[in-house]
């Protein structure tokens, strides 16, 4: 496996505040790779550090070859970076956009119109050229975004949350699109706040207070969640509050859309754990086997508190 | 029955483009009610309707016991409203933000200690009061946010995407105050693309072009579309969608 990017023990500082301490991981080459992480826990950071935007404090960090902290114009040249928020102008059409984009990265005059008919044609927003930015639906300004930082058909592409306040069905069209630039070699390191868009990474990290807590693919994520999990419902919606403390001897009790979610030690019977739950939820019913998914691996790491 | 929205054929059409396209819908009071859709369905100019900041184009509406073509400000002495983008000075303090606040909503001078006092302890950030904004985890400004819409206790609450950007816990943390907010009898009118949050709505409306596309609890609408959740449902009916 070669690397495609490598983060030795990186921390950062902002006046005082530990954003990051000490994060190592290395996406492979190709990957569609995933951070996940409660609010605040130092990912943008890590993709500014990444896109040469913030300076290295310490550690280190390497994109294919270039060393971040030497080779910043040779890794600007080499990603495509979609930050958080606002990278386009709300006055300019999609097309004049994106021909901006395609200016300040240098393309020269003969490739533009080329280069910039597929990417439209790739994100299906070739129906709307003339339409003004501002007037967009929010899935589309995120698909122009995407555009944008793939104006240079990029080897590895940095994309921070690129799909919040987006719907599920525009959501689905980001990620397939990402699914093709996979199959087309591009690494692509993607944060998201939506855990069904993690379980669709080859590998995902979780970062915590400035430390990757737990690292592999959605699959080696969920089986590492400790004990057994189960899914407790009812006729109607039941509900915890969120800061409860699990009832002993649960390790987690959580609400999961209508339902509750219990991670329980394996010998413990679904008897028992009903009726621990029913103390604390007296609607609660019926019990059965749930299949853990990455939310059930955050949440249970962010109610556990600081793991490391 | 008393409503705390009514609305009949309400639409709203901008040259060519019908954006909201003869909705009728009716919120009881106390009512979670989900206002679910695709982007570009019609939901943010339906709420700014609601809210007393645009002008129908056709049909009726009455938020709060009032006209919403005609009686806009006595609408908005009566709603909170909150979003995604804060509406909160950085540079202020907690109890500036709130203070504020208060003086926008008219709340009398004699007042507005309690209001303040009030908002902060139901929503846990009475010991922040002195802080400045600006510093506080993001968990925090979001509960300052809410205290800040409900300091004069509106009857109805607009939630407009309140999680955007947040983590699985910190969303959970927020329904916590929505459901206890609804339990003080306030009406929420909430949008999310979150459909595991539109599960925790009492009732959830999907918006596709314009039209109402179906309406009913979360139990129902997932028994109608033979769904498990309502992604599933979301996705069915979403997809049928013509415009983008």
């Amino acid at each position: 496996m070669t690397a495609a990017i490598r983060i030795e023990n990186i921390a950062y500082n902002y006046a005082g505040e530990q954003a990051l301490r000490g994060v190592s991981f290395q996406v492979p080459s190709g990957a569609l790779f995933g951070i996940i992480g409660a609010d605040g826990a130092g990912k943008s950071t890590l993709f500014r550090i990444l896109a040469t935007l913030l300076t290295l404090q310490k550690g280190s960090a390497q994109i294919l070859t270039w060393d971040i902290s030497k080779a910043q114009r040779n890794i600007r040249t080499t990603i495509g970076y979609m930050p958080q928020r606002f990278s386009l102008y709300q006055d300019l059409t999609v097309w004049e956009n994106l021909s901006f984009a395609a200016e300040i990265m240098d393309i020269s005059k003969g490739e533009k119109p080329n280069i910039l008919k597929d990417l439209l044609q790739f994100a299906r927003l070739d129906g709307v050229l003339q339409r003004r930015t501002g007037q967009l639906s929010g899935g589309m300004k995120q698909k122009l975004a995407l555009c944008c930082a793939m104006v240079r058909k990029p080897k590895i592409l940095l994309l921070d949350e690129p799909t919040v306040g987006v719907d599920p069905v525009t959501r689905r069209d980001f990620w397939d699109m990402l699914a093709q630039l996979r199959s087309q070699g591009t690494t692509t390191l993607v944060s998201t706040p939506y855990m069904d868009e993690a379980e669709l990474c080859d590998q995902v990290v979780l970062l915590h207070q400035g430390h990757v807590i737990d690292q592999g693919t959605p699959l080696e994520l969920c089986q590492g969640l400790p004990g057994t999990l189960w899914n407790v419902h009812s006729f109607t919606s039941l509900h915890v509050d969120a800061q409860t403390a699990s009832p002993p001897p649960l390790l987690s009790l959580y609400t999961m859309g209508g339902n509750l979610h219990a991670l329980a030690p394996v010998d413990i019977s679904p008897a028992e754990i009903l009726k621990v739950v029913r103390n604390i939820c007296p609607a609660a019913q019926e019990i059965e086997l749930a299949k853990p998914r990455v939310e059930d691996v955050l949440l249970h790491a962010l109610r556990s508190g600081d793991k490391s | 029955m008393t409503y705390s929205i009514q609305t009949k054929g309400l639409s709203k059409i901008f040259g060519h483009f019908t954006a909201v396209d003869a909705i009728d819908v009716e919120v009881h009071k106390g009512e979670i009610y989900g206002f679910l859709g695709a982007n570009g369905a019609g939901k943010t100019t339906a709420i700014r309707m609601l809210c007393g900041l645009l002008q129908p184009s056709k049909g009726t509406g009455m938020v709060a016991g009032f006209d919403i073509a005609r009686e806009t400000a006595k609408i908005r002495t009566r709603i909170g409203y909150m979003s995604q983008k804060f509406a909160l000075y950085p540079d202020l303090t907690v109890l500036e933000n709130l203070q504020f606040v208060a003086e926008l909503y008219l709340i009398a001078r004699a007042q507005v200690k309690d209001r303040i006092a009030d908002a902060a302890e139901r929503t846990g950030i009475q010991k922040l009061l002195l802080r400045r904004t600006g510093e506080l985890p993001w968990g925090w400004q979001q509960r300052l946010s809410m205290a800040c819409a409900t300091v004069h206790h509106p009857e109805i609450l607009f939630l407009d995407e309140p999680t955007g950007s947040v983590d699985p816990l910190s969303r959970r943390v927020f329904w916590d105050l929505i459901r206890a907010e609804a339990e003080r009898g306030t009406t929420i009118f909430v949008t999310t693309h979150y459909m595991d949050e539109a599960e925790y709505c009492h009732r959830a409306c999907f918006l596709v072009d314009g039209k109402i596309a179906d309406l009913g609890t979360p139990a129902e609408l997932k028994a109608r579309h033979g769904a498990t959740s309502l992604q599933d449902v979301f996705l069915q009916i979403a997809q049928k969608a013509r415009r983008s």
